[in-house]
């Protein structure tokens, strides 16, 4: 079994912080096929549509038929560890810094053998159930696990570096006033976290969450306005320094399109705290977050969004919003990029609508705030990048990867008087 | 698995090999690959008394030679051959460039074919070949701890030793008698006794891998010439004969890993042609890249069967004076590894070795050898494998 990660000791402010380092990024174009299933979590190859050869590594033509035609599939995860080897010296930095490093050569049911990373509590020539996780770099690997959990399984230091894991980490999440801010910061709690931090605006106002909020061991309320410069610079004075993963869920939500309001009042709200909210963030706490990717148990990990599914794909009934989601989606990507080179990943989160007031119209299903929080941390723990939460973003999702020009006509065909 | 023809393939009869150089081999230089493939093919045409102008075959092997190939180098070096020929095989190349090389020679394409190797090492020019050395190994090795070859070898060993009971001592066998005869060699990198308790304790690289198990990156070169039997009698030079030669590319693809070469689909038809029997063959030059390639070359040649060589390198001497003396210059475990020059360094020294011009290392009544190829970790596994046995022209 793994052994259980100690909290870290205080950081002694003399020392120099550790430059982050990263493993190696180049990929080939089909490779990447391995690093978008990475992102969602899934564990997918390669499978040739003419002969159903399963194929590692990723190629642009079968090795069995010459076909070019090689749809990732989701494949079964079960093989055999045939050798092992435990890297000791490497001329690639980030490897010799986290040496000693267990790789081996799993021998997949499905076909091909696999070189890949191995989780500590795999048995030598033993069963492994693989998985396919990003790594620092960014791009997908694949990690051999133990069929059987094990304990502490998830503090693996392999693992661990790849993965977003909340435990021993500081929590920032944005908005005390979103109804699922105490849910959310019980969640993280739970989930190991040695501080969450709850950014407030316009403490002087009321609101209904604050004594449950007040109430949770490890929780702390700081000043925080989205929509004001000097106030998320003021707060990044203070706690960027330690925050490890930051959780936006500050959120601006009214009903109607264009035609449904009579001025871009709403409109202009919306980008203030969905769109610039999110930039003035990523200002004023990415560097310092990209500058602490190294620094130990409790590096700097993660920055979350959480967006509107919508994003994807124009809800009519909430035009405005959605268009406000897509701003923020777009500057996710650009965020994920700028901060690629330094290992701090960006993990959206799509939620369909929440179960709350701004959404009292709408049918069921919603997404209820425990299935967000529950979203939220197990994308950390997978290290995901992509996870969509509740069955309405699950199926827009499936629409929009098949087809979006077919997905905006459903999305947008008048109701029939119904 | 037989070939699918039953042609009988063709001798090498008529084309021989000749002036064998190994330019001294530096841990790291300041010069680059050009300079090393000049010196060599200078130092092949100064032995065999020839101007650049004269010979009109050039073929090259190289890993550092970027952006240039064998087109480059016509120009560079000034020569103006009929037939042009860039290996990019890494350990097989030298015995592949022989093959086309005398097959030129035979056909009348050219008369005289220079077949040049070599490297530069510059500090960190290593690690920077590695990252981009294949598709397959940016996309599916090298993110997995980025040991390079080490960690792939280290792969394969650990299997080798599972399947057949060999122990780290085996491979320690061979990397110690290499040393034994690196010592004889002036050229050689190393130059301190290796004993196998050295071996046993060195630094861990890559278990089951240490220290001694790996090549020293260096820069180097080699070249041999190919000509007529005719102009070498003329030019009264020594030469060899070539009695037989195969190559052969991603083998065995269904194999989960690595234990056998190429070599197994060949080997047969090697000894038919040469018409001799392993126990013939008075040494041997592997691919020792790493002593379990060596160990799989023992099994996969012949000298023994599947999963005994491990026994074999136990019953036998290997150095020079020994009944099976192996990798007589040190091979790349003790010479260096001088990049793509590791696939010209046995079949170099072999000809020298039977034309009897092998000086400190040379084997007693040496006059026929075997040298053998094992190219490029693509991914998982070493894809080119290749093979010949020489003999002496004057038997």
């Amino acid at each position: 079994m793994s052994t259980a990660l100690t909290p870290p000791p205080r950081k002694n402010p003399q020392k120099r912080t550790v430059s982050p380092t990263r493993p190696p990024e180049t990929r080939s174009r089909a490779a990447m096929g391995l690093s978008a299933a990475a992102a969602e979590g899934r564990f997918a190859l390669q499978c040739c549509s003419e002969c159903d050869r399963v194929q590692y590594p990723p190629r642009d033509a079968c090795c069995n038929c010459l076909s070019t035609e090689l749809p990732w599939k989701n494949i079964s995860p079960n093989g055999t560890i045939l050798a092992e080897t435990t890297v000791q010296t490497s001329t690639k930095l980030y490897f010799r810094e986290r040496a000693p490093w267990r790789t081996g050569s799993v021998k997949l049911d499905a076909g091909p053998t696999l070189i890949c990373h191995l989780h500590g509590d795999c048995e030598r020539n033993g069963r492994v159930k693989m998985i396919n996780r990003l790594d620092r770099s960014g791009q997908g690997v694949l990690l051999a696990m133990p069929q059987e959990r094990s304990p502490n399984m998830e503090d693996d230091p392999q693992l661990r570096a790849m993965t977003s894991d909340p435990k021993h980490r500081r929590v920032l999440i944005t908005d005390a006033r979103n109804p699922n801010s105490p849910t959310l910061a019980k969640a993280i709690v739970e989930a190991g976290a040695s501080m969450v931090f709850i950014g407030e605006g316009e403490s002087w106002r009321p609101y209904p969450e604050q004594k449950e909020l007040a109430a949770i061991d490890k929780v702390e309320i700081l000043p925080l306005d989205v929509t004001d410069t000097l106030s998320v610079q003021r707060l990044a004075g203070e706690i960027g320094g330690k925050t490890d993963i930051l959780i936006n869920n500050a959120r601006f939500v009214r009903p109607g399109g264009v035609l449904a309001r009579g001025d871009t009042g709403f409109a202009r709200d919306e980008m203030e705290v969905n769109y610039l909210g999110l930039m003035r963030l990523a200002q004023a706490f990415g560097p310092g977050m990209c500058s602490r990717t190294s620094d130990g148990v409790n590096s700097a990990v993660a920055w979350v969004n959480i967006l509107s599914v919508h994003a994807l794909s124009n809800a009519p009934d909430y035009g405005c919003f959605s268009a406000s989601n897509a701003a923020a989606r777009s500057l996710s990507q650009s965020m994920r990029a700028e901060f690629r080179s330094s290992g701090l990943r960006v993990m959206n989160v799509y939620c369909g609508p929440t179960d709350d007031d701004w959404h009292q119209p709408l049918p069921p299903p919603k997404v209820l705030l425990s299935a967000l929080a529950r979203s939220v941390v197990q994308g950390l723990k997978d290290g995901l990048e992509e996870t969509y939460c509740g069955d309405v973003a699950k199926d827009l999702y499936e629409r929009f990867r098949q087809n979006p020009n077919v997905l905006e006509r459903e999305m947008t065909m008048g109701g029939d008087g119904a | 698995m037989t070939r699918a023809s039953k042609r009988i393939r063709q001798s090498y009869d008529g084309a021989v090999l000749v002036a064998p150089f190994s330019t001294p081999y530096q841990r790291y230089s300041i010069d680059t690959a050009h300079w090393w493939i000049a010196k060599a093919l200078r130092g092949s045409l100064d032995a065999a008394g020839l101007k650049p102008t004269e010979i009109d075959g050039f073929t090259v092997s190289s890993f550092t030679l970027f952006p240039d190939t064998a087109v480059g180098l016509t120009q560079h070096l000034g020569l103006c051959p009929r037939w042009l020929d860039h290996i990019p095989m890494g350990g097989a190349s030298g015995v592949v460039a022989m093959r086309r090389a005398a097959r030129a020679v035979q056909t009348g394409d050219a008369d005289i074919v220079a077949c040049v190797s070599g490297d530069t090492n510059h500090i960190d020019s290593f690690r920077q070949m590695l990252s981009s050395f294949s598709r397959f190994a940016s996309d599916a090795s090298y993110p997995y701890g980025y040991g390079g070859p080490n960690a792939n070898f280290a792969l394969l060993t650990d299997r080798y030793m599972q399947e057949y009971g060999a122990t780290r001592e085996d491979f320690g066998r061979i990397c110690v008698a290499q040393r034994d005869n690196a010592l004889k060699n002036p050229n050689a990198v190393m130059k301190k006794p290796l004993s196998l308790d050295d071996y046993m304790n060195a630094r861990p690289i890559s278990d089951p891998i240490a220290l001694f198990d790996c090549v020293m990156p260096c820069a180097g070169s080699e070249a041999f010439l190919v000509m007529s039997e005719e102009e070498a009698v003329k030019r009264n030079l020594p030469f060899a004969r070539i009695s037989g030669a195969i190559e052969r590319h991603n083998a065995h693809p269904e194999d989960p890993i690595q234990l056998r070469g190429g070599w197994t689909m060949d080997i047969d038809e090697l000894y038919d042609t040469a018409q001799c029997t392993p126990d013939q063959i008075d040494l041997l030059q592997t691919y020792d890249d790493y002593p379990v390639i060596s160990i799989m070359q023992i099994e996969d040649l012949g000298f023994c069967p599947k999963g005994d060589a491990a026994q074999f390198v136990r019953d036998h001497d290997l150095t020079i004076e020994g009944d099976f003396p192996h990798n007589t210059s040190g091979g790349q475990l003790s010479a260096g590894q001088a990049g793509a020059a590791g696939g010209f360094i046995g079949l170099v020294e072999a000809i020298r070795q039977v034309t009897g011009k092998a000086g400190p290392t040379q084997v007693k009544d040496a006059k026929r050898a075997m040298a053998s190829g094992f190219g490029m970790i693509n991914y998982d596994r070493g894809v080119c494998s290749a093979a010949a046995i020489i003999q002496a022209g004057d038997p």
